[in-house]
């Protein structure tokens, strides 16, 4: 295990979050030989300890201390205190999510190039291209596992899938597989192969699912370069008078406050808390928020294009057995705008158990039309719609300074409004869901309604000039030179890929930068 | 309508709400009993009456033919108990139900429960469902309902698997009907 960090060493790298871009950043910097401090908010849980409820499950992993909402999503009128449904937990929301692990399109880094003015629209390109990001890519999908990728075979196809699969055969979509999953389909990087256990959302008991908990932290530990502090909140990022990061405020697992003195502090919160740490970091040279000259962090909030469609059959499905995503469909992923929307969106096969259908299949909803769909629970088959959302400047995370949460610092509020663009992708996604499901004889379609934000981008947004964006094509803050961010907040547009293997791969070649500059004593 | 009640009396009253809106639920000193399933709920901090309505409100929010009485019972519980505690919650309850009641009794001249069609009672819950009462009543019912493991095989849903081994060698892949 590592050798804990003086609180007063001011050389080691403080890393805010243990998720995707925070547990992948410290891992790979240990392994280069940096000493890193991980802070993490949440406490750590072994995969033993996860439970296959889902209530349970939620009260152990999930995010729940005070959030406000605000803006015309329905998210705010059914979930006013849980805009997203992400892990406060060692390995964040790594330890949730489904393993879908897809590459950028390479027009999704241009897309304003590639959508033009799109009215309301905040677009920028990114300032790095699907070119110079393919090695990371690469190396991203080794070190997760990926199926269909490095030779590694894919998964079995479960019930859920087949009938995914018949539908969209049916439809004449031609892309459609098991998907790119970071779940071993054999043994691999001493983690078993998958036993289609189901409650993925749950965490993976046996290991098969690659997290940044069971598979990045330990690595990095063994080296004894870097140490993990869970249940530590950090409230404030420090600076000094020539405008550099010092280190940070943060809680520790006892309530006590403590400063941990930083060479660089890198934030990997989420793109809900990492904007809402810039902001509390307000000081008298930095008014805003730090790294905040541009007016965008907490701006631009993405959250992706969702909904979900049921399927109900005569026959039984038991779409709970196996993997929650067990296939993917990318007919509808490209730019085409004759479907009247620009980019695309991803299919991908979804499920529930009977308490989390009933919770998210309608919010709000009772009565017999929604105890009949529940009726048919048995006989459902399930998939998610996923899709790049317009980032747009009000869409944002503000602090909302008459809502404190238990250390007295002001809470998010997130604001949110469907783009146009949005609502015709969604509809255009429901349309062609409920066909699927119809042309292998489904007996009613539920186009459901998109739950809390399980992916969440863009709030401190990469950008080639400093006025536009927070951070460069590093993540390096345009402001402070030693501060960067690490996480999905960086994204300048969201593409139609769930996130995580885009955030791994940017956190791997964060690390190849950061250690160069310290190598180079730049920063 | 008075002199049919009358005429009827009491044991006839009993025996149609046996088949109506109130099913088997009776009240029985201070419990709500269903002879049919053979359980009692003791009510010692609401109204018993209250506590009645409240199981058959419950099953006009969530109707599932095929969930007994006991499990929106085992649902609407936390009510009773809570009520001990919170003066708030309790007059939320025992208020929300005079409001049904009230309702119920201008359209139709009975009580809530004692309206014989889920219809009827449903067109009473569709008035009041934007207020704090019956948001309380569903969001707590949504969760205190289907998270009940033994009302999943009503749905054919199996629960926790990773301790049986997954379902990697238990029908992951088994559908034959496509």
């Amino acid at each position: 295990m590592a050798a804990p960090f003086d609180l007063n060493d001011d050389s080691v790298v403080v890393i805010v979050g243990s998720g995707a871009g925070g547990g992948t950043l410290g891992t790979e910097l240990a392994l280069k030989g940096v000493k890193v401090v991980m802070l993490e908010a949440g406490k750590r849980h072994n995969m033993e300890d996860f439970v296959n409820n889902e209530w349970e499950s939620f009260s152990q992993l999930a995010w729940t201390d005070m959030r406000t909402t605000s803006g015309s999503w329905r998210v705010h009128k059914n979930f006013p205190n849980l805009p997203a449904w992400i892990v406060k937990s060692v390995g964040g929301s790594t330890v949730h999510w489904a393993g879908a692990s897809l590459r950028f399109q390479e027009h999704e880094f241009k897309t304003r190039t590639t959508y033009g003015d799109l009215e309301g629209a905040n677009l920028l390109d990114w300032p790095i291209t699907l070119a110079e990001l393919e090695p990371y890519y690469t190396k991203a999908e080794d070190r997760m596992g990926v199926t269909r990728t490095n030779g590694i075979p894919g998964l079995p196809g479960s019930n859920n899938f087949r009938v995914f699969e018949a539908g969209a055969k049916k439809v004449g979509y031609k892309e459609v597989s098991t998907g790119r999953m970071a779940i071993n389909s054999q043994p691999r990087a001493d983690r078993g192969s998958c036993q289609q256990i189901g409650f993925c959302f749950q965490g993976c008991k046996s290991g098969a699912k690659w997290s940044t908990l069971i598979a990045e932290i330990p690595r990095g530990e063994e080296t004894g370069n870097l140490e993990v502090r869970p249940e530590s909140m950090v409230l404030k990022i420090e600076h000094d008078a020539s405008g550099k990061a010092t280190g940070v405020v943060y809680v520790d697992k006892d309530g006590k406050t403590q400063r941990q003195k930083a060479r660089i502090v890198a934030v990997a919160g989420n793109s809900i808390e990492s904007p809402r740490l810039l902001l509390n970091s307000a000081s008298s040279m930095f008014p805003d928020g730090l790294a905040n000259s541009s007016g965008q962090v907490g701006r631009n909030y993405m959250r992706h294009m969702t909904g979900s469609v049921y399927g109900i059959f005569e026959n039984p499905v038991h779409m709970y057995r196996g993997t929650t995503m067990a296939g993917i469909v990318r007919d509808e992923a490209k730019h085409d705008t004759k479907r009247g929307f620009v980019g695309g969106y991803e299919m991908e096969t979804l499920s529930l158990g009977v308490p989390f259908m009933a919770a998210f299949l309608d919010p709000g909803g009772w009565g017999r039309s929604f105890t009949s769909a529940m009726d048919g629970y048995v006989n459902t088959a399930g998939m998610w719609l996923v899709g790049e959302d317009m980032p747009q400047e009000t869409n944002r995370i503000t602090l909302n300074s008459d809502v404190k949460d238990k250390n007295g610092m002001p809470v998010a509020n997130v604001h949110f409004d469907d783009h146009p663009n949005d609502i015709a992708m969604r509809n255009h996604a429901y349309s062609r869901g409920m066909a699927m499901y119809d042309s292998v004889g489904a007996v009613r379609t539920l186009p459901t309604p998109p739950y809390p934000s399980t992916h969440n981008m863009g709030t401190n947004r990469m950008s080639e000039k400093p006025r536009d964006g927070v951070v460069n094509k590093h993540g390096q803050t345009h402001d402070v030179p030693n501060l960067f961010v690490s996480d999905g907040s960086q994204f300048t547009t969201g593409g139609a890929e769930n996130p995580t293997l885009t955030i791994v791969a940017l956190a791997i070649r964060q690390a190849d930068f950061i250690a160069g500059e310290m190598t180079k004593k730049t920063i | 309508m008075t002199t049919l009640i009358d005429r009827r009396g009491p044991s006839r009253r009993a025996l149609l709400a046996g088949f109506g809106a109130t099913g088997a639920l009776m009240i029985s000193g201070l419990a709500v009993i269903n002879p049919r399933e053979a359980w009692g709920l003791e009510v010692a901090n609401l109204k018993p009456e209250t506590m009645r309505t409240l199981i058959i409100m419950a099953r006009d929010v969530y109707p599932h033919d095929r969930i007994a009485d006991k499990y929106y019972a085992l649902a609407m519980k936390p009510y009773e108990t809570g009520a001990a505690t919170d003066p708030a919650l309790k007059s939320l309850v025992e208020d929300g139900v005079v409001t049904l009641d009230t309702l119920a009794k201008a359209k139709h001249g009975v009580a809530y429960a004692d309206l014989g069609w889920e219809d009827q009672r449903t067109e009473i819950l569709r008035q009041i469902e934007d207020g704090a009462f019956f948001q309380k009543v569903r969001g707590g019912l949504v969760v205190g309902l289907y998270n009940q493991e033994e009302v999943w095989p009503i749905f054919g849903y199996e629960g926790s698997s990773a301790d049986k081994g997954g379902y990697i060698d238990r029908g992951f892949s088994d559908i034959s009907w496509l």
